[in-house]
């Protein structure tokens, strides 16, 4: 019975050592069940507000859409397309992303290939300097003072620059490149390649799966971010998307709750297949490359995890 | 620190030198350079490491600006602050503002829903990611398993203001949680109106983002279990609940240990993104959190020395939780961050 096991499929391995008794066959139903119904739970706000963006507001009003469209229309769609305010914001979520993503991998990598490094002198403060920002941190107004004294209010740098290093993904990196076997750092020394020559030509290479992992990490991160925008910036042409979703959101929601209650409703309901539609392009770009990215970073995640 | 740097560099010196061929000295040649080695040790390290030090230069002035220059600001938490003045203040005025913030209702009202709606998140949400990991663990078919991970992790990756939408959406009154109530013939329920929902809108929420990718670290420490333990315990007699008890649980529990100290370090600094996006004036009274109440005063009202104050407080408490976190479990488990 222990003979046939392959040892290399780690997971798979421990069911296969038990014969299944009828007591375990009836845990194996109740347990898959259980993650169906979960999915379901995950997944059925994401359902609602895609049947909601392609609904008429009249049968959301009606409280008639749940996993179906009602009176299907790409109307919205459309509406929300053509407003030029909308494209101009996505389209500086798009810049800063890429702006953001381009310096925090730049500083990050480069770090957490010194911090790799056993043998540097003076690599017990550097690492330090890093970590003790995990937990302890300047604060709100400290940090808008900050910004606002640097003149980066109403600039791109308010959000791209304060974000440009996530320690928690420094540590997941450093401990990708001290894994790297060490053989091929050594024999690029002895044919006279310096650190730099190293990092390019040899560490960069072999850890696109950690840089992939990180690319998605950070990118999400600036994707996703309101609320630096909603401190330092007072221009709405300089709005990132989430911003205007978070206006259009918060605008329904106030007149909602400042009519209270009952009355209010209508004047929320107005905006619910605009707030669906600009939800869901919002999160069409992450949902597209997560699916592609999503063996690297289990993988990329898991080892930093183990090892640091 | 540098004391500690200052001891070990003959070591690291010596094997740095040994890595690198053109150093490399007969063997008993080494003690004998030990001591110049020691005395020009930084020196040489420049010498060798010039290139690894220029990479970190950039990252340094970053970590000095816009993380410790931050820190720094918090004095002003003890100085009078003009605005368009210094960024550290104009002049001393001493404990001023911490006493102005220990003697205010407003602030230990807000202090209190932090501590609830913290600890609340924590006991709800710190074990579930464990049991979805072990339940995934039982599940024989890898594709399904894959299926269920790549489901529930995606949450994770959503803007908080979608999340927050979302919510708004099914918790209105013609929204999925009403239409439920309503089948049922109960009174729909203006929910995000309503003080006494706002910590189980708040907590169940969080569950929904955090539980899927809560597991990945728990199943990795889960593949690193040694499955001669799982033979072990079943020649003993154990079923699968008590291999559960006596050998999975163990395994994980210095994964465990860690995340705890993580969370309970972080629990005085509850989500201030969601709770901002949530609460309105109708639910202050569960929903105000001290996040929330520093930036009204401090950005809104313009009181910056006195939000301060309070920030630098918050950071405090939970720079001290997780020390004693960590420095407790030390002493017990064994598993501690550092």
């Amino acid at each position: 019975m222990v003979t046939d096991i392959r040892t290399t499929d780690l997971a798979a391995v421990r069911p296969r050592l038990t014969a299944r008794s009828r007591g375990e066959r009836v845990f194996g139903a109740v347990n898959a069940t259980l993650l169906v119904l979960l999915c379901l739970g995950m997944l059925y706000p994401f359902i609602t507000v895609l049947a909601q963006s392609f609904s008429s507001s009249g049968a959301i009003k009606a409280g008639q859409v749940n996993f179906l469209p009602v009176d299907f229309n790409v109307d919205t769609y459309a509406a929300v397309m053509s407003n030029e305010q909308f494209w101009r914001n996505y389209g500086n979520t798009v810049l800063y992303t890429v702006v953001g993503t381009a310096i925090a991998m730049t500083l990050t990598t480069t770090y957490a290939f010194v911090l790799s490094k056993p043998h540097l002198k003076g690599r017990k403060v550097l690492i330090g300097i890093a970590v003790f920002t995990m937990f302890f941190n300047g604060g709100l107004v400290p940090n808008y003072v900050l910004i606002s004294a640097l003149g980066m209010k109403n600039t791109m740098w308010a959000l791209v620059l304060p974000g440009a290093i996530s320690v928690f993904n420094l540590l997941v990196m450093k401990a990708f490149f001290e894994n790297l076997p060490k053989e091929l750092e050594e024999a690029a020394q002895i044919d006279g390649l310096g650190w730099y020559g190293i990092f390019g030509k040899i560490v960069l290479p072999l850890s696109k799966a950690v840089i992939a992992t990180m690319v998605l990490f950070y990118s999400v991160a600036f994707w996703n971010d309101w609320f630096a925008a909603f401190l330092y910036l007072d221009k709405s042409e300089l709005f990132p998307i989430t911003l205007f979703l978070r206006n259009l959101i918060a605008g329904a929601s106030t007149t909602a709750s400042e009519g209270a209650a009952a009355a209010g409703s209508t004047t929320a309901q107005v905006s619910a297949n605009i707030q669906a539609v600009t939800m869901i392009l919002t999160v069409i770009p992450i949902l597209t490359i997560y699916p592609f990215v999503q063996r690297y970073f289990v993988s990329g995640v898991m080892l930093g995890s183990v090892k640091g | 620190m540098p004391l500690t740097q200052d001891e070990q560099s003959p070591r690291v010196s010596a094997r740095g030198a040994t890595e690198e061929p053109a150093h490399a000295v007969p063997r008993q040649r080494v003690p004998k350079t030990r001591y110049r080695v020691r005395k020009q040790t930084w020196r040489d390290a420049f010498k060798r490491d010039w290139q690894l030090y220029s990479l970190a230069i950039v990252p340094l002035i970053f970590f000095i600006v816009f993380k410790y220059g931050p820190m720094l600001g918090n004095v002003i938490a003890f100085r009078r602050f003009r605005p368009g003045g210094s960024i550290f203040g104009d002049e001393w005025v001493g404990l001023r503002y911490i006493e102005m913030f220990i003697n205010d209702p407003s602030f230990w009202h807000v202090f209190t829903n932090t501590v609830v709606l913290g600890s609340v998140t924590m006991v709800v949400c710190f074990p579930l990611p464990i049991i979805l990991a072990l339940m995934l663990n039982e599940v024989r078919q890898q594709y399904f398993k894959k299926f269920v991970q790549s489901i529930s992790y995606l949450p994770h990756f959503l803007s908080i203001v979608i999340i927050v939408g979302m919510l708004m959406q099914l918790l209105s009154l013609e929204g999925t949680v009403n239409q439920i109530i309503g089948a049922f013939g109960g009174e729909e329920v203006p929910f995000l109106q309503r003080a006494e929902w706002f910590r189980f809108i708040y907590v169940g929420s969080e569950v929904w983002q955090t539980v899927g990718w809560g597991t990945i670290l728990y199943l990795a420490a889960l593949t690193s279990i040694d499955d001669s333990l799982y033979e072990a315990a079943k020649i003993d007699g154990a079923g699968r609940w008590r291999q559960t008890w006596h050998v999975t649980l163990p395994g994980i529990r210095p994964t465990m240990v860690t995340l705890l100290i993580l969370n309970i370090g972080s629990f005085i600094n509850v989500g201030f993104e969601k709770v901002f996006l949530l609460y309105n004036p109708l639910t202050y009274e569960t929903a105000d959190v001290i996040s929330t109440y520093l930036y009204r005063v401090g950005l809104v009202s313009n009181n910056l020395s006195y939000a301060t104050a309070i920030g630098l407080f918050q950071a405090l408490i939970g720079l001290v939780m997780v020390l004693s976190a960590n420095v407790i479990s030390r002493r017990t488990t064994g598993t501690s961050l550092w």
